[in-house]
């Protein structure tokens, strides 16, 4: 179907030469920013999904330990009675001491400070409801209790990860963009170089369709093959990334993976790209053709 | 090949008028018609605007005023997405050949096939028996550039005849071929007019003209067609 007998010397064309470059060009940067889309997405998932099912109480000191005590007790039948809730386990005192150590040392001295309480919350987020309605009852039911679902904190980090999402999807349009408008201007050039074949063509009884589909056709040949060259730069240069990316994992960062539909995204790069190439050089043929008397 | 009725007129002038840019007219208030089946010569001193006659009649020029008729359609009126069908039922042989370099002799023959969608094993059948018959055999994959004029001319004539056309227009086309090979040539309109097409053909060639004194000749002077004999 496409790259096949051609009644248009299309072949020797300088489009021929650059253009495949350019959409390898282009296929590489779209195949980097899809990348960036799915992984950024799969971080977003990962931090959603570790947060989403769990939420924890703080409860400030009272005056004595019998206090505090009592109003962590109160916390945890609270919480308890609250529908969707899985678990509840107050975090205990020597618990919270070790997780101070690295920052505050193991001085003897902690032990004295009046340390809140944490309580750990399991919940099945389908059912627990509106977890700001919890923490005000929580509030206004245990003196110094709070409800911390993790979200505020986590709220502009997943902002800024959505914002680096929309930026790298607006690089792929743009990048389409581009292709589209390159192979329009290439294929303006060949219809004015072609002039004279195009009229032959026409006083034989060629329609604008049989003359645009050649055009369609190689616009196709020669943007599959510059995609092909694109995505195989793209896998030297994305195991680099991602060699990278290891070390960085661990902690806060997830481990970051390109789902399957990322890799079958990023595959269908070229095929994408050349029918793109085609559907404007198309269009391009035909459109000026139109306007001829 | 279509039915056609012999009462029409194929192609039919009607107070035509040609001019190149503020010149003066190169065409005059041409009035005339070629019937369905007919044979005709045009003949007239070079610059006289044989070209240009036919160029209106194979739609690659429009008149400055006048009325062209072809297969009873208005050429003025005609969408342009109607033209294919039209040029489709037309031979043309062009002066200057208009070949296309990058093609051999058997592809530019088969380009009227091809844009019609004939299938290629239709093709690879006739057009080289067509070219052997212009006495091409040889060239079938010779490209243009490497061919002598008079081959270029059989090639031409070859691609303008493949597909049985309603109208046959030739304009000069045995300017660069000898006596023996233009009779042949003339012999094979003359055939393809025998089989239902309809035939022009302009030449300055009058002794070629003198042999064919059966056919009409049409006579271009001054921007104005005579009917000679």
């Amino acid at each position: 179907m496409f790259g096949g007998r051609s009644d248009l010397p299309l072949k020797g064309d300088v489009t021929s030469r650059y253009l495949p470059w350019l959409v390898a060009l282009m296929v590489f940067l779209a195949a980097v920013s899809l990348v960036a889309v799915f992984v950024l997405n799969g971080v977003v998932e990962s931090w959603n999904r570790d947060v989403s099912g769990t939420v924890t109480v703080q409860v400030v000191p009272a005056g004595d330990k019998a206090g505090t005590d009592r109003r962590v007790q109160q916390a945890v039948a609270f919480m308890r009675g609250v529908p969707g809730v899985v678990s509840v386990k107050p975090m205990s005192r020597d618990k919270m001491v070790a997780l101070l150590t690295p920052w505050l040392g193991s001085s003897t001295v902690i032990r004295d400070l009046p340390l809140p309480r944490l309580i750990d919350v399991t919940i099945n987020p389908d059912a627990v409801g509106d977890l700001v309605r919890v923490g005000i009852s929580l509030k206004q039911s245990v003196p110094g209790a709070t409800l911390d679902d993790h979200r505020r904190w986590l709220a502009r980090l997943i902002t800024v990860s959505r914002s680096l999402e929309a930026l790298a999807l607006g690089i792929v349009v743009l990048v389409g963009m581009v292709t589209a408008s390159t192979v329009v201007y290439a294929t303006r050039s060949n219809l004015a170089v072609h002039g004279d074949v195009i009229e032959v063509l026409h006083l034989v009884g060629a329609t604008d369709d049989y003359i645009a589909r050649q055009f369609a056709d190689r616009a196709f040949s020669l943007g599959f093959g510059g995609g092909l060259i694109g995505l195989a730069l793209t896998v030297p240069a994305m195991s680099v990334i991602a060699w990278l990316a290891h070390g960085a994992q661990g902690g806060f960062i997830p481990r970051l993976t390109l789902p399957l539909i990322g890799y079958l995204a990023v595959a269908l790069l070229p095929v994408a790209a050349a029918l793109l190439a085609m559907i404007a050089a198309r269009a391009t043929v035909r459109g000026t053709l139109a306007r001829l008397p | 090949m279509r039915q056609r009725t012999k009462a029409e007129d194929i192609v039919r002038l009607e107070g035509i008028g040609l001019r190149y840019g503020p010149g003066p007219e190169v065409l005059q208030d041409v009035h005339m018609a070629l019937p369905t089946g007919s044979f005709h010569f045009l003949t007239g001193a070079s610059g006289a605007g044989k070209s240009s006659l036919l160029r209106m009649m194979f739609l690659g020029l429009r008149p400055t005023r006048g009325r062209v008729m072809l297969f009873n359609h208005d050429t003025a009126q005609t969408r342009r997405a109607d033209l294919p069908a039209l040029r489709r039922r037309i031979g043309v042989v062009f002066q200057d050949f208009r070949l296309l370099d990058h093609l051999s002799a058997l592809d530019n023959v088969a380009l009227p096939l091809r844009v019609r969608g004939v299938k290629e094993s239709e093709i690879r059948k006739h057009v080289p028996e067509l070219l052997s018959w212009v006495g091409l055999a040889d060239h079938l994959r010779a490209r243009p550039p490497t061919l002598s004029g008079g081959q270029k001319q059989r090639v031409a004539i070859a691609r303008a005849v493949v597909g049985r056309p309603d109208l046959l227009l030739a304009d000069e086309p045995t300017g660069n071929v000898d006596d023996q090979i233009g009779m042949r040539l003339l012999y094979l309109f003359e055939e393809l007019n025998r089989l239902g097409a309809t035939v022009l053909v302009a030449t300055h060639n009058e002794t070629l003209v003198e042999r064919f004194t059966h056919y009409p000749r049409l006579h271009l002077e001054n921007g104005l067609v005579q009917k000679v004999w």
